[in-house]
């Protein structure tokens, strides 16, 4: 079962890297490959970061601080560092 | 040559640090799940090792609480893990030219994380810094489900329960710079969110496909109008 799951797990992230290697795709289709990790980030990160512990605010609080960190131009440990000690502030008084 | 190749790995290790910080918490809970679930310690790790996935391995958890076939385990995990084919084929666009079996090589490290971390880089991509970056996201992962199997959860609970802010924290930290720089990608991030939040609301789609479907419905949409907006400056100009 884990071998199986390693498989189709490794084809979908393995083939496109060997499919359209060195290949010279449509300008629109590349543009839409470029807009993509900002799309994605965009999904990943929301809506489940609310989900994150039950309290609701958890999430709320700890994104508002990753991006007031990020907006100041933080580095990307030091927003990481920053939220964990923001919510372990939090959950210290709360 | 080699001196280049050791010093791109180390870059991609320096900026896989915030991932392996990530996954530690999710790691090490996945280990205590896995060992509740019935798992023996050298099959958790043998997983993490061989499928280096979370969702898909924490939902193959669930599901083997509930009896359910392998079968059918396994093709759930091909569902959820059907997204990393759409940034598999944004990476190609990104990485330098290398032989198919170091492409092979590094595509298994390809996760939402490692992925987000190359993609939002300036400029090409190498091999070694891919390598570095996958190096350390997976050492991670696999110590750390091994570690949440013998010791239970390990962490205090409280910071346990902060760093499950972690990959977010580090999402938002890759995003917001690029946010700045255009308009562009603030409308890419915010369509994506908010389809996704639709179709997961909605239970119209599962987890896994509200991704590819936000991520590909955004991308394609936002790149049909700018490409309209293009094309109607063009003929004011003639």
């Amino acid at each position: 079962m884990i071998i199986g799951m390693g498989i189709v797990t490794f084809l979908p992230r393995m083939l496109p890297l060997i499919m359209f290697r060195g290949q010279e795709l449509h300008p629109f289709i590349q543009g839409v490959l470029k807009n993509v990790p900002y799309a994605t980030l965009g999904a990943l990160i929301f809506p489940a970061v609310l989900y994150i512990q039950e309290d609701i605010w958890y999430g709320v609080i700890g994104a508002g601080a990753a991006f007031l960190a990020a907006f100041l131009g933080a580095n990307v440990i030091v927003v990481v560092i920053g939220s964990i000690a923001v919510l372990s502030a939090y959950s210290l008084f709360f | 040559m080699t001196i280049n190749q050791g010093t791109e790995f180390k870059k991609g290790i320096q900026a896989g640090i915030s991932i392996a910080i990530g996954y530690v918490p999710v790691a090490l809970t996945f280990g205590l799940i896995a060992k509740t679930t019935g798992l023996s310690l050298g099959e958790t790790v043998l997983m993490s090792m061989i499928v280096f996935a979370g969702a898909a391995q924490y939902m193959s958890l669930s599901l083997l609480a509930l009896g359910t076939g392998i079968f059918e385990i396994i093709l759930t995990t091909f569902i959820v893990n059907i997204r990393h084919f759409l940034m598999a084929a944004s990476l190609n666009e990104k990485m330098e030219t290398d032989r198919v079996f170091k492409r092979i090589l590094y595509s298994f490290g390809i996760t939402d994380e490692t992925f987000s971390v190359a993609a939002t880089q300036p400029g090409t991509v190498t091999t070694g810094y891919m390598l570095g970056l996958n190096s350390i996201a997976y050492m991670s992962w696999v110590f750390c489900s091994g570690i949440g199997f013998a010791i239970g959860a390990g962490l205090p609970q409280t910071l346990q329960q902060s760093m499950s802010i972690a990959l977010y924290a580090m999402f938002i930290g890759l995003l917001v710079p690029s946010m700045k720089q255009s308009v562009k990608v603030v409308f890419l991030a915010v369509v994506a969110a908010c389809l996704n939040l639709v179709f997961t609301m909605t239970e119209l789609l599962t987890a896994g496909w509200a991704i590819v479907a936000a991520t590909l419905i955004s991308a394609v949409l936002v790149e049909g109008i700018e490409t309209v907006k293009k094309k109607g400056k063009v003929t004011q100009v003639e």
